[in-house]
């Protein structure tokens, strides 16, 4: 019960305080933004008379573009959205009140993290369910493997959600932030340190990369999620950014899986442990 | 060896020897020490069920640490505290437990009745019971024309009325009330106080923590001092306050031999024009000495037994260093 109660609770405070409304309006802009590129994208493209086969292609490569834009706000979101609720709570010594309260600590962890994790996953999907529904409707084009991709880029924001609520239940919140959001851009870095070193067979780089998804797997995810959205051609004339030279293995997913499952695990833990 | 707070217990004849069930709050050698820094030392207390009980000591004397400690926000680094019979943080105890934090702080983004709406269902409340209880507590703490005020447009005191008004929700057995009227003008420390005595005529515990002397006069049965983090002394209010009694008189008419003639009953009497001052061992003999005089032919302006403060027996006991 009080995990659904703190679940509420975080979801009801992110539309008081706007930012639920703020999310979704620059969601919102970003697609119309997308939408408008797109059509003028298209116009030009029919008015000068492209092969149909190519005229598939650039759309999806836009998408592909919006989707990996998506990826990354949706990181960034969950990361902003989430850096203060332990951290914060703890520091101004709002969470007294509450964990002395008859509901376990674990439920005060778990109820925020799935208050955060709806969150997102609304917004990821209707971000990515929009983005689908603009190309489609100018273009008929929509992402190859949009389940498995959304399911992959759903992955990473919980991966980085639990990730923030681990450094919430020790640190600062600006410590939080930048360590989170550091691991992000060495993910990131180091995504695309893989991809390059793959595409000029350059085994250390790929080294350096798959060092960089072990200590964070987001990026990996986004790659495994990239080739499961962008459509078949592309990815194997190697055409696009997301061509995946050097695609993660089923085994880091799963790996990040486990890396998300255990960073929330160890923020319950350590939050029931801790002096509030 | 015997803890300080074990033997001033025993000497206040109080608490001696009670059954565990009776006590709302027992701690035995309770330590904590955040990072090598020892926060409280050695706690040993017993709060009878029904007493409303102060905590009494200087600033950083541990009082804030050992209040989380019962709560089970903070982990004791070493011994033992069972709170309602059960070992301090259970889950399920909480239910019985209200809880004032110090700087009280919630959610700001909630009305004040959303607030206790919230905290009623962390508690298990059925949402008829809230129904009813919740306008009658913002009633009790003066805020039932606030219900749907936001808490970030409360003041200082309103935020401390609402917290008050949370901690009462469950009709708790065990109140915790850290420093309550911090914040408060006079007619919020008055509300306290009312509020205080109507849990005691309800039968709950009271854990007043508080640096307002006077406030824990008033409202306390027993006090613990304490000083860095350890137990001095607890004691019987009454009797912390009984005892030696110094009397002012303020007269027309005064004479040395007056001054004298009250030797009998009184030590330490000095005459300085129109005021006498006197000390007598018990109050008891104060309708006599203020016979005499007016017998005498005294014109009485004032007669004032000066009791011996809270304060100056905190000073006494914890020292006028404050326990720095």
């Amino acid at each position: 019960m009080g995990i659904w109660i703190m679940a509420g609770v975080t979801f009801r405070e992110a539309a008081r305080k706007k930012i639920l409304w703020m999310a979704l309006a620059a969601g919102l802009a970003f697609l119309a933004l997308f939408g408008t590129g797109l059509h003028y994208q298209m116009k030009d493209l029919a008015a000068r008379g492209m092969k149909p086969i190519l005229l598939k292609q650039i759309p999806g490569a836009m998408l592909m573009v919006g989707l990996y834009a998506i990826d990354l706000l949706t990181v960034v979101m969950t990361v902003l959205v989430s850096v203060d609720t332990l951290s914060g709570e703890i520091a101004s010594g709002t969470i007294q009140a509450v964990a002395t309260k008859p509901l376990p600590r674990w439920q005060i962890v778990l109820g925020k993290w799935m208050g955060f994790a709806a969150m997102m996953t609304a917004y990821l999907g209707l971000l990515v369910g929009g983005i689908n529904a603009i190309t489609y409707g100018m273009a008929r084009v929509t992402a190859h493997n949009v389940p498995q991709g959304f399911a992959l880029m759903w992955l990473e924001g919980v991966l980085l959600l639990s990730v923030t609520f681990f450094f919430g239940t020790k640190y600062s919140t600006l410590t939080n932030g930048v360590l989170a959001l550091g691991l992000v851009g060495l993910a990131f870095l180091g995504g695309w340190i893989e991809q390059i070193g793959a595409a000029t067979n350059t085994t250390s780089a790929v080294n350096v990369g798959i060092v960089a998804s072990i200590l964070m797997p987001s990026e990996a995810l986004w790659r495994r999620a990239a080739n499961a959205m962008q459509s078949p051609l592309a990815g194997m004339l190697n055409i696009s950014p997301f061509s995946s030279a050097s695609l993660p293995s089923f085994t880091m997913v799963a790996y990040a899986g486990v890396y998300a499952a255990l960073a929330l695990f160890f923020a319950v833990r350590r939050f029931s442990r801790r002096d509030l | 060896m015997m803890q300080a707070g074990e033997s001033a217990s025993t000497t206040a004849g109080q608490i001696a020897a009670q059954p565990a069930a009776d006590l709302a709050i027992a701690t035995r050698g309770l330590r904590k020490v955040f990072d090598g820094k020892v926060a409280v030392r050695s706690l040993t207390l017993e709060v009878p069920r029904g007493e409303i009980f102060g905590f009494l000591g200087p600033n950083g004397a541990g009082k804030s640490t050992s209040l989380k400690m019962l709560l089970g926000l903070v982990r004791p680094t070493r011994g033992q505290a069972t709170v309602l019979a059960c070992p301090a943080g259970d889950v399920r105890t909480r239910r019985k437990i209200g809880f004032l934090p110090e700087h009280f702080r919630f959610y700001d983004w909630l009305t004040s009745a959303e607030l206790l709406r919230l905290h009623g269902r962390l508690y298990g409340m059925s949402r008829d019971r809230l129904r009813r209880k919740i306008p009658e507590l913002l009633d009790l703490v003066g805020l039932a024309e606030h219900a749907g005020k936001r808490l970030r447009d409360f003041s200082k005191g309103m935020l401390q009325r609402i917290g008050l008004a949370q901690a009462l929700l469950n009709d708790p057995e065990l109140i915790f009330l850290d420093e309550p009227t911090s914040g408060l003008d006079p007619a919020g420390r008055r509300l306290v106080r009312d509020i205080i005595k109507a849990q005691r005529q309800r039968g709950a515990t009271v854990l007043l923590n508080s640096h307002l002397l006077s406030e824990v006069e008033i409202t306390c049965d027993r006090v613990a001092f304490i000083k860095h983090g350890e137990v001095i002394e607890t004691r019987d209010l009454k009797s912390l306050l009984e005892g030696q009694t110094t009397v002012r008189v303020h007269a027309a008419n005064l004479t040395p031999e007056m001054a004298a003639g009250v030797e009998r009953w009184a030590s330490s009497v000095a005459l300085q024009d129109h005021q006498l001052t006197l000390s007598v061992p018990s109050r008891e003999v104060l309708p006599q000495v203020l016979r005499y005089l007016v017998s005498r032919g005294a014109e009485i302006y004032e007669f004032t037994p000066q009791r011996l403060s809270l304060e100056e027996r905190f000073l006494e006991i914890v020292g006028s260093d404050g326990g720095l």
